[in-house]
């Protein structure tokens, strides 16, 4: 079981509260994380990443085990911390404007 | 007795404004949505109840919103948690893809940038929702960058009506300062074949088979701003006005000059008149005089507030031309607002409802053609849209 934590506007978007839990099968990656999700909330698709290109949107980061995941590949297998739960997978608005 | 429904987009949510038909008090239902910008929401003249908003945010895109019930609920469109067995839901009401297949002819891919070198086409969000007369589950999106898509199935799902892209004027489509949008979509009541469209900056459009071909309806425009100030496209057209029962007549408040065409844009000429100024971003039209047409002047492009800082509204009954203030009601005194394209609309009740929306948060009703105006809210984020249902 994986835990994803998401910005308050994509949790009110797929209409749950607290962190979104989803199971993924083999070692977890980025993007086999970002697959189940929304899969599971399909409302998700394209507020996270592109439809098509699947390119990380500009202004969200992905942390884990509080380190900046954002540009690492999608395919990079995960940390145990996350794959058992332990940690969460963050989606993380970006602080932008001012 | 006869309700009115205003279905009012701002910066940071949308807001459903209710009344009877006196439209003297209020019922604010809102903010839905909160903390998105939402540039549009339409309701379908096929059943009131279905209505469709635009919600956009520049962190997490674009989504469709989509409501049965008048506003009281909503969904993102196959976006749901029920699937039927074995199906996964597309979740696809938020994807605009453009057409680049070649069956469409030679879609373009770029278009003019703001250095005069040439950009590929990037989706940015929904400026426009337009349902279809006749069917709920139909509506057109017009987008940044400018693109015409349709839905025919509730908003599950996007296609793009690529002849007007592919018109071969794309190269010279340049965004103006608040991007490259198409903005106006007009759909013929009397002609079920023919949609006016209009984009910023490349102009006026028009459609006589459905959205398959398209021509550019410019002639008479004169843009000093242009190389060539007469040219087939590029001119900053901010919004287009028909009244339903007399479909060839068009008004369109320019970047600068308020114009009119009485052949379906084939031609145009200017009907400023006594205007003090005829930069501004709205216009419409009575609904139940089509000589009478409404703007909100604005000083200049880069002054964009009311001259002198009073509110006016000027309406012509002469189809333009000869024009007179409306200001009973309004700010007459250090009023620094915008009124943007979208957020002007009238109802259709006996005595003629006009509303607008500023950046400044108000939302104006005059219930009598805009003798009298009175803000129904003030203080709401800033106004990007502005439509009004009238309701039986």
């Amino acid at each position: 079981m994986i835990r994803v934590e998401l910005p308050q506007h994509l949790r009110t978007l797929a209409r749950v509260n607290g962190d979104v839990q989803i199971e993924v099968e083999g070692r977890a990656t980025i993007r086999s994380v970002l697959d189940a999700l929304e899969a599971a909330y399909p409302a998700l698709r394209g507020t996270i990443r592109d439809h098509d290109t699947l390119q990380r949107r500009a202004f969200l980061r992905f942390f884990v085990c509080a380190e900046d995941w954002s540009h690492e590949s999608p395919d990079t297998p995960l940390p145990e911390e996350v794959c058992s739960g332990r940690e969460p997978f963050m989606v993380i608005g970006a602080i932008a404007g001012g | 007795m006869s309700k009115v429904r205003v279905l009012v987009g701002t910066r940071k949510g949308a807001f459903i404004l209710s009344s009877d038909g006196k439209r003297q008090s209020w019922e604010v239902s809102g903010p839905h949505f909160t903390g998105w910008e939402i540039y549009h929401m339409k309701g379908s003249p096929a059943d009131p109840n279905r209505i469709y908003a635009s919600q956009t945010s520049g962190w997490f895109g674009q989504i469709i919103q989509r409501s049965s019930d008048g506003g009281k609920t909503w969904e993102t469109p196959g976006g749901g948690m029920s699937m039927a067995a074995g199906r996964m839901p597309a979740g696809e009401s938020n994807r605009f893809v453009y057409d680049t297949s070649s069956g469409t002819g030679n879609p373009l891919t770029t278009h003019q940038w703001y250095d005069g070198t040439q950009h590929p086409w990037e989706f940015k969000r929904v400026w426009h929702l337009e349902p279809s007369l006749t069917d709920p589950d139909t509506v057109y999106a017009g987008v940044e960058d400018a693109a015409l898509f349709r839905s025919t199935d509730g908003a599950h799902s996007w296609h793009e009506l690529s002849g007007l892209r592919g018109h071969g004027t794309g190269p010279k489509w340049q965004p103006g300062a608040g991007g490259m949008g198409l903005h106006t979509i007009i759909l013929d009541p009397s002609n079920p074949q023919r949609i006016f469209i209009a984009i910023s900056a490349a102009g006026a459009f028009r459609t006589d088979d459905g959205g398959e071909t398209w021509k550019p309806i410019n002639r008479g425009l004169k843009s000093p701003y242009l190389p060539d100030q007469t040219a087939e496209v590029g001119h900053c057209v901010h919004h287009v006005a028909m009244h339903p029962k007399r479909p060839g007549v068009l008004f369109m408040q320019k970047h600068w000059d308020v114009m009119r065409s009485d052949d379906a844009g084939d031609q145009w000429r200017e009907v400023s008149g006594n205007l003090p100024t005829d930069f501004g971003f709205v216009i419409d039209v009575h609904a139940h005089e089509p000589e009478t047409i409404y703007v909100v002047p604005i000083k200049s492009d880069s002054e964009h507030f009311p001259l002198e800082g009073k509110l006016r509204v000027y309406r012509s009954r002469s189809g333009g031309n000869e024009w007179e203030a409306l200001t009973k009601g309004l700010p007459q005194s250090n009023c620094y607002v915008n009124v943007l394209r979208d957020a002007m609309a009238v109802d259709s009740l006996d005595s003629c409802g006009i509303y607008f929306g500023t950046t400044g948060g108000q939302v104006y009703v005059s219930p009598d053609g805009g003798d009298n105006w009175a803000p129904i809210v003030h203080d709401l984020p800033g106004v990007l849209s502005v439509e009004v249902q009238t309701l039986a």
